[in-house]
């Protein structure tokens, strides 16, 4: 296992080597950070502008190649280079990753963990009522796209506010000022951050929760006849725990490999939610870097993006060597279980 | 004392099919009670309505008791409390059967768990003595492991071992050994033996092997279209049946003893797949060779004949006085050809064939980690007009062999001759010549015709693909149909509007359409009921006397072969290690491994068989992709095993032994050492 794993990062890390370069090359070659210098009022000398330039490893007379040796050079010893504004590319991804890492974990977690339930309640509930508005349920927030969905749970969050005459929701950033100063001191400051995640994190649970659940309905409907949930029956387990313990568990397996397809969905999904409740997170700087022409930001976001896309890879591997022993003997029937090499 | 008892059963599935119609049964303590019928007889569907198994939607209506309490109409949880506690189930496939991701130590412990509510290490520690009694070596390693490193017959082991796991008073075993060969067959039947013998519980066992309940069953049932047409003690069913279609079924079953008269198929197909029974009147009517008028008019009730336990269900009793009289007398088998075999042309000579695969390791460097010696140096020959079986437990290279000469390539190692010309110098355009010498009959008639063709088209796909014109297909497509017994209407049909016996008839015919000379048949009646397998069997029988066809056959029921062959083969471990007439190796095996093999297969005749308990051999089919020196059998060799003389063992220990005509001039090879057989 630890073999397999070992060798499964080197490809990975082969993998996000040219992810990294690929998207630095068509961002140094399609972003124009000259423009965004030269618009300043008053407008500087191209002397200075070229100067600038240079200096962030940023201008366009530069050989791309030559470019991308320095921004390279400088990946390699752990240095994303600088902003246009002249700050460390570093500080900031930093910050920002830990921005979007808080409002987007809360909303993974629920929605992989409650759309797995009710995927598997569908399937157990097959064609009965239930079955069918959690289906239709899930196929509405399907077809919903993440703004629209948050803009519709701020709007119902406006009328429960207005209702109650509490400030019960609260969705403009990720705290209020001042919040931690109140009677109840630091707990005061938790308990509103949590009040500013309630709407972002079930935006980003319900989206994800309707597509497991549907995976997860799929599964569920393979092995509910199966032999062995009949032989965990005709043990003596009552028909809902030989579900549980024989059906769910059996069919939870193929699940970790859709959790790494769809982790590159969510990435994009945080962009349009950090927009919307105004959350200072990646997706909100790539987009802006990508106006300004920021090269080395857009590189460095994309950076990471690649290396979350392929950790979730690694995750899944991990899960289901995990869960199905039948990989664990031999490497062979490893990569034909999971369709990937 | 009567046990478990079952009282006017009544099944019905979603959409009305009525799979049991009233069946009654009794099973008193320590009895066996063996139920046979062939496929959608609802053999099945009443071992599950039994124990509260059948699919929501399903209706079940009648009583079934166990020790008095009745158990249908009880909720799900109350039915738990007694299901793998007093009522437990042993299933067919124990590969699909056992949880994948649990490993089979803790899948019997829950058995534990769930209803004595013992802690999780004692349950454990019961679990290992369980797997101890069911012959796993081993066990408190082999409890931690999962179901897919255990072989068939082990995981079947498993199942046994779960199934008596709280000392049941009745255990419903669903055709235990269907999937297994005969001698893990034989085997698992000395476990469950062990298991009953442990707990004293009542056993009802499904199956469709005559042989299997012979041997083991105290009373039997035999049931027909979802009903008991018979039911008595098994020495008295199997010598004097009374209801036809029993009579049918035990002359249908081909017999491996040498003096056994030849199986009688019964026509027609019965079960539900194929358009489903009469609506009054006995089902069996139109398959029956003394149906009488009354016939049509009731369904009969079961009634005593003879003694009081033996019961049929047949107005026509009169008629079935005699059962050797009841049905036609089979037609007599083809002459065999007057010219001796050595003066005959060989059609196939297999020469050191040779098929390995690679296993590999590692994803990113993959490296060759084994091989997997399929077939690993074969020779025989067939002649024109004769039949070679070709014999052996799962996974020792039968098939292989087939498609290995199919391919008409260049093999590996070895050379394969077809009517005298080397596969390996052959063109493109000559080897597709040559196919229309070589066809190939499958095991599954259901996987090999494609649904979405007609039976014409399929017959036609082959003549087109050589080119054949169009204005002829059509009659040579009915000519066809004629050839394998079948009706001019079958043509328009598909696939799924057949009966299995139909869809291997047109399978054959495929394989006849292109005028071969070889036919090599792949398990080409194992997937088909008794009942219809004679008839398939009369009819490739025939087929080769009228056409002058050679068949290389393949199968793993030795009686079936018996039958067909004039000279069988037996393969283990990739190589042949017996080769000779029929008639001579059956009835006098040399190698101790074709001794065993014979040994295991169940003879469908109760008093035989209760005498005749062999040791089964020990182990389990081997993997081909180890390579142990000396001989391939050894580990497994009752000869070799029972021998004290070193110098005896140290030959079987050192030296591949190497076929050689046992006795002299017979045409007969044996590869072994001591051909003489175990010396103290």
């Amino acid at each position: 296992m630890a073999g397999f794993l070992l060798r499964r990062l080197v490809n990975y890390a082969v993998l996000v080597v040219l992810a990294a370069s690929l998207s630095y090359l068509l961002a140094a070659s399609a972003l124009k950070p000259r423009a965004n210098l030269e618009d300043r009022n008053p407008r500087p000398p191209a002397a200075v502008v070229d100067a600038e330039l240079n200096r962030l490893n940023l201008n366009d007379r530069t050989p791309l190649a030559e470019r991308y040796r320095v921004w390279a050079a400088g990946v390699l010893r752990g240095d994303f280079g600088r902003t246009l504004q002249g700050e460390p590319v570093n500080d900031e991804l930093w910050r920002r990753l830990w921005v979007s890492v808080r409002l987007l974990t809360f909303g993974t977690v629920l929605g992989c963990v409650l759309g797995v339930l009710l995927g598997a309640y569908a399937a157990v509930r097959r064609d009965r009522p239930s079955d069918r508005i959690i289906t239709a349920g899930s196929y509405l927030l399907l077809s919903t796209p993440i703004f629209v969905l948050a803009v519709l749970l701020q709007i119902g969050a406006q009328k429960v506010n207005d209702t109650t005459g509490l400030q019960v929701f609260e969705w403009v950033g990720e705290t209020a000022p001042g919040s931690s100063e109140g009677t109840f001191g630091p707990l005061g400051g938790l308990g509103d951050r949590l009040r500013h995640l309630l709407l972002p994190t079930a935006a980003v649970a319900l989206a994800q929760l309707a597509l497991y659940s549907r995976y997860q309905r799929g599964m569920m409907l393979d092995v509910l006849n199966a032999d062995f949930v009949r032989t965990a029956r005709a043990k003596g387990l009552r028909h809902r725990d030989a579900l549980l313990r024989h059906g769910l568990r059996t069919a939870l397996i193929p699940m970790t490999t859709y959790f790494a397809y769809t982790f590159g969905l969510l990435l994009l999904g945080g962009m349009f939610l950090e927009e919307i409740f105004g959350w200072h997170g990646m997706g909100e700087w790539l987009v802006e870097s990508i106006i300004r022409g920021d090269v080395n930001a857009v590189a460095a976001v994309n950076c990471c993006a690649a290396a979350a896309v392929l950790l979730a890879g690694l995750v899944s591997d991990v899960l289901y060597g995990v869960l199905d022993p039948r990989v664990r003997t031999s490497g062979t029937t490893w990569t034909a279980r999971t369709g990937r090499s | 004392m009567t046990v478990l008892e079952v009282r006017d059963l009544r099944v019905t599935y979603p959409r009305g099919v009525r799979a049991v119609r009233g069946v009654d049964l009794s099973v008193g303590r320590g009895e066996v009670l063996g139920i046979v019928g062939e496929s959608g007889s609802g053999k099945s569907a009443l071992a599950l309505a039994t124990l509260g198994l059948l699919p929501p939607g399903t209706r079940v209506e009648g009583s079934v008791r166990l020790r008095g309490r009745e158990l249908l109409g009880r909720s799900d949880a109350e039915l738990s409390r007694v299901r793998g506690k007093d009522l437990a189930m042993v299933f067919q496939d124990p590969l699909s059967a056992l949880t994948p991701v649990h490993p089979v130590g803790d899948q019997i412990a829950e058995t534990i768990r769930v209803h004595a509510g013992a802690t999780r290490p004692a349950a454990r520690a019961r679990a290992v003595e369980l797997l101890e009694l069911v012959g796993i070596p081993d066990a408190a390693r082999r409890a931690r492991a999962y179901p897919h490193e255990f072989s068939g017959g082990m995981r079947q082991r498993v199942m046994i071992a779960m199934a008596i796991a709280n000392d049941p008073v009745a255990i419903v075993c669903d055709e235990p050994t269907t999937a297994l060969d005969v001698t893990i067959q034989a085997q698992v039947l000395e476990v469950l033996r062990t298991a009953k013998e442990a707990t004293g519980a009542a056993i009802v066992l499904i199956t469709h092997d005559l042989g299997v309940v012979a041997g083991f069953a105290d009373r039997v049932m035999v049931m027909y279209a979802g009903r008991a047409v018979e039911t008595g003690p098994v020495a008295e069913v199997y010598a004097r049946p009374r209801m036809p279609y029993t009579i049918g079924l035990l002359q249908s079953l081909p017999r491996i003893e040498p003096d056994a008269p030849r199986p009688v198929p019964i026509d027609g197909a019965g079960g539900i797949s194929t358009g489903g029974f009469p609506a009054t009147g006995c089902p069996f009517a139109p398959r029956c060779p003394v149906a009488v008028s009354r016939c049509a008019d009731t369904e009969p009730p079961p009634v005593p004949v003879g003694t009081p336990a033996h019961t049929a269900a047949c107005v026509n009793l009169d008629a079935t006085g005699d059962p050797a009289r009841v049905f036609p007398a089979p037609a007599p088998p083809p002459a065999p050809p007057v010219v001796p075999r050595h003066e005959r042309p060989a059609v196939l000579e297999v020469e050191g064939l040779v098929r390995h695969h690679p296993l590999y390791r590692g994803t990113v460097l993959r490296r060759r980690n084994g091989t997997v010696r399929a077939v690993d140096g074969v020779s025989f020959d067939v002649r024109a007009g004769e039949t070679l079986g070709l014999v052996g437990e799962s996974g020792c290279g039968k098939t292989t062999a087939l498609m290995e000469i199919l391919r008409l390539t260049r093999p590996q190692r070895g050379t394969v001759r077809l009517f005298g010309r080397d596969t390996a110098a052959l063109t493109a355009a000559e080897r597709k010549a040559l196919r229309r010498d070589v066809q190939v009959v499958f095991q599954d008639p259901f996987a090999s015709l494609d649904p979405r063709m007609r039976v014409a088209e399929i017959l036609a796909e082959p003549l087109l693909v050589h080119g054949v014109p169009r204005a002829r297909i059509d009659a040579r497509v009915r000519e066809l149909l004629a050839l394998v017994g079948l009706d001019p209407a079958h043509a328009a049909r598909h696939p799924h509007g057949l009966s299995g016996g139909q869809r291997q008839r047109v399978g054959i015919a495929r394989a006849l359409a292109l005028e071969p000379r070889l036919l090599l048949l792949d398990e080409p009646v194992a997937s088909l009921d008794v009942s219809v397998q004679a008839g398939i069997m009369a009819l490739l029988e025939e087929l080769r006397a009228r056409l002058g066809l050679a068949y290389l056959f393949v199968a793993h029921d030795l009686a079936v072969v018996r039958l067909l062959a004039d000279r069988v083969a037996v393969m283990y471990r990739g190589r042949i290690v017996e080769i000779g007439p029929v008639a001579d190796v059956y009835g006098a095996p040399v190698h101790p491994y074709t001794r065993a093999l014979l040994d295991a297969v169940p003879r469908p005749d109760p008093h035989r068989e209760r005498r005749r308990r062999p040791a089964p051999l020990p182990g389990d089919p081997p993997d081909p992709s180890e390579q142990p020196r000396g001989c391939r059998f050894r580990a497994r060799c009752p000869s070799y095993a029972a021998s004290a003389d070193a110098a005896w063992r140290t030959l079987c220990e050192t030296d591949e032994p190497r076929p050689r005509p046992v006795p002299e001039g017979t045409g007969r090879l044996v590869a072994c050492h001591h051909p003489e057989g175990g010396r103290p």
